[in-house]
């Protein structure tokens, strides 16, 4: 099993690498191009601008999904009439394919067919929000797309989290007359970071493989604006018949994530050992 | 990340098993019919009646089509080329008319269909554009089966009208003159999508128009970097920016087809467009020349984009599946399916010897086009391998939708022109 596992994900890696020093276009060849395809691919601006963007977008996502996810938790955790159905409604966007909400939201983002219409047929004519046609404003739009998505994802895992924190401390807070908001933020959050931990993780994957909502609500425009890393790997890859770029961006791309990742995952597991010591 | 990965990687997996596999394969006794397994990407509905005539006709001829119709261009030559890496390759594969399969032709991984070109004389009878992109080393490599012009002006009859627009533009300042008439009438002036390869459609028509054949082919065909600077093309991508004052606001991401829409709705005057918008035209129930006109550029002499789609018959010993990929490319380029095929998909057939009376007077008009070979110019898909246009569709879409001076996008071409080329 072990052994599957390292054949399928560190030979392939390898094997990519392998192709992206050297001059593959349709199909992947053997021949030695040095890093040839990296000096290609950092002159591209258009991969430059999708560097830009997916740092942007990273930290804008992560950032609203977390305090949006962690509210949303805290609200549910207050004993709401109707948890059960308020949990799936905050949760059901996850379940949903991007493909069929991106295009959902691109309609109503639109502003010959969505929100900016409809308010002008309601007799507001100069309202304006036609973010998604602007090039400064388009990858906004689909952080609130995803944040849409994600952010029930987010508060699923932090009130499991919140649930597992014994009535006791609430108890003696109340006791001391601590405001409940104060307990939240000095007592319960830190209480919570492996929930947050994993959160982060997931919600760090989802950046970058960000692709099929970009795909869906704006093909990576107007222009280049709204483009992302995953796009223009598939778009070499396959449009435009350019394997060995194609995997020198697949390889940049791993090592971003790796020295982001690992020292989080370090992180965590610190903690966790921490929790259980 | 990791679906790229696996592509790579996956495909990698499949040359190492087709190298290991590769043994002459013998012994099968030919079965009759003839089974050809057909990818291709034609999907919508006038476009799978238009590829049913030629499986009918293979049919016909003694051969059994099985229909591998995979959505989306990009993804069914994907899957296409996965295939042949892999070792089950289909009998016939659809590509542009392009250098799209130069790289497979290379690699030795295509039969020719020389004698069915011998025998059908296609030396003599197919445009020259199309010869140049199929015929490799002296070899012919594809059957080409329709000819498509990407960039014909498609108009509404009666947008026109209300603007009090009367005869069709005689060159590229009338045409502005016409979009102002059509603006202050309170129409959509032009019907545009937003999308990278519809800018370079929009764009490619200008340049021949505007900038000519001449120094069209000089930056396609030629390379020239000195062009790329010359004042005669800096002026192509003045006049094509002058376009974007003309279109609607909710452009940007736009189908090309919902574009079509607005013009066959009357909101909006005219679009640029390949001739397969007509199947939305005849859709709605219009006809060309009644409710709609269609022109193919300024003037008497303006150019043919020619572009276009070829099936390609990847490598077998076999000789049943040779006689069956032999069978497909004499039927698909035969006269009688030619012009049906062309009916239904909106192009041209890819010989003139053809019935014309089937066809629509846009069609109709390609072909007397056609006839004059001075007016044939190949599309950039021909001319440029598929990264290299590409990557100068990025350079032409960031300058249509930033705030860029042409002198900028001037650099940027020459830049990607270098990049692009090992």
């Amino acid at each position: 099993m072990a052994l599957v596992a390292l054949g399928a994900y560190v030979l392939t890696m390898l094997w990519t690498a392998r192709v992206s020093l050297s001059s593959a276009r349709i199909f992947p060849t053997g021949d030695f191009v040095g890093l040839g395809q990296y000096e290609r691919l950092f002159r591209n601006a258009r991969w430059l601008l999708s560097l830009e963007n997916l740092a942007v977008y990273g930290v804008l996502f992560i950032a609203l999904c977390l305090v949006l996810g962690f509210l949303l938790a805290v609200f549910i955790d207050q004993q709401v009439a109707g948890e059960g159905m308020l949990r799936t409604i905050f949760l059901y966007p996850y379940a949903m394919s991007f493909v069929a909400t991106g295009l959902v939201w691109q309609w109503i983002l639109n502003p010959g067919l969505g929100i900016q219409q409809v308010a002008r047929n309601l007799g507001f004519d100069d309202f304006t929000f036609d973010w998604i046609v602007q090039q400064d404003t388009v990858l906004y739009t689909i952080v609130i797309a995803t944040v849409w998505q994600a952010s029930g994802l987010v508060m699923a895992l932090l009130l499991s989290g919140l649930r597992g924190i014994d009535e006791e401390l609430w108890k003696a807070t109340r006791i001391d007359g601590i405001p409940k908001w104060r307990v939240y933020v000095s007592i319960v959050l830190p209480m919570l970071w492996p929930s947050v931990s994993t959160a982060l993780i997931l919600l760090f994957v989802m950046v970058v493989k960000l692709f099929d909502a970009v795909v869906a609500m704006t093909q990576g425009g107007p222009g280049t604006a709204s483009e992302v890393p995953a796009k223009f790997i598939m778009d070499y890859l396959f449009g435009r018949a350019n394997v060995g770029l194609a995997s020198a961006a697949s390889i940049v791309l791993l090592l971003t994530v790796l020295a982001i990742v690992a020292p989080l995952y370090y992180a965590r597991s610190r903690a966790l050992e921490r929790s259980r010591a | 990340m990791s679906n790229a990965m696996t592509g790579a990687a996956g495909r990698a997996v499949a040359v190492a098993l087709a190298l290991a596999l590769a043994v002459p394969a013998h012994g099968t006794p030919p079965a009759a019919p003839l089974k050809a397994t057909v990818s291709h990407w034609w999907t919508s509905g006038g476009e799978s009646a238009a590829i049913r005539q030629f499986a009918d006709a293979f049919t016909r001829a003694g051969g059994q089509w099985i229909d591998q119709a995979v959505a989306g261009a990009d993804q069914s030559r994907a899957s296409t080329i996965n295939r042949i890496v892999g070792g089950n390759a289909p009998v016939a594969a659809q590509f542009n008319t392009s250098k799209q399969f130069r790289d497979i032709v290379d690699q030795g991984l295509l039969n020719d269909v020389d004698d069915v070109a011998a025998r059908g004389n296609w030396d003599r009878i197919l445009p020259q554009t199309i010869i140049d992109a199929i015929k490799i080393n002296g070899h012919y490599y594809a059957a080409p089966v329709d000819i498509h012009m990407p960039a014909w002006f498609f108009y509404s009859k009666a947008a026109y009208a209300k603007a009090g627009i009367k005869a069709e533009p005689a060159s590229f300042d009338e045409f502005m003159g016409h979009l102002d008439r059509l603006k202050r009438a309170g129409l959509i002036p032009l019907a545009f999508g937003g999308q990278v390869w519809q800018e370079k459609i929009l764009f490619d028509a200008v340049f021949a128009l505007v900038g000519g054949p001449d120094l069209y082919l000089r930056i396609y065909r030629d390379r020239d970097v000195k062009a790329v600077h010359s004042p005669a093309f800096r002026d192509v991508l003045v006049k094509f920016k002058r376009l974007r004052a003309y279109t609607d606001p909710g452009a940007p991401g736009r189908n090309w087809n919902d574009a079509t829409a607005l013009v066959v709705s009357g909101r909006a005057g005219v679009q640029i467009m390949g001739d397969w918008a007509k199947g939305e035209f005849t859709t709605a129930g219009q006809v060309a020349g009644r409710e709609f006109g269609c022109f193919p550029g300024f003037g008497p002499k303006a150019p043919y984009v020619v572009a276009g789609d070829a099936f390609v018959f990847p490598k077998t010993g076999k000789p049943h599946v040779v006689k069956a990929q032999k069978l497909l490319a004499t039927v698909m380029t035969a006269p009688g399916p030619q012009v049906e095929f062309s009916a239904r998909k909106g192009s041209i057939p890819i010989r003139p010897d053809v019935d014309v009376s089937k066809l629509d007077l846009c069609a109709r008009m390609g072909i007397e086009i056609m006839a004059d070979k001075t007016r044939q110019l190949p599309n950039t898909e021909m001319l440029l391998d598929p990264d290299l246009n590409g990557a100068l569709q990025d350079v032409l879409t960031n300058y249509w939708n930033r705030n860029e001076t042409p002198e900028r996008a001037q650099q940027a071409f020459a830049q990607a022109m270098k990049d692009n080329t090992w």
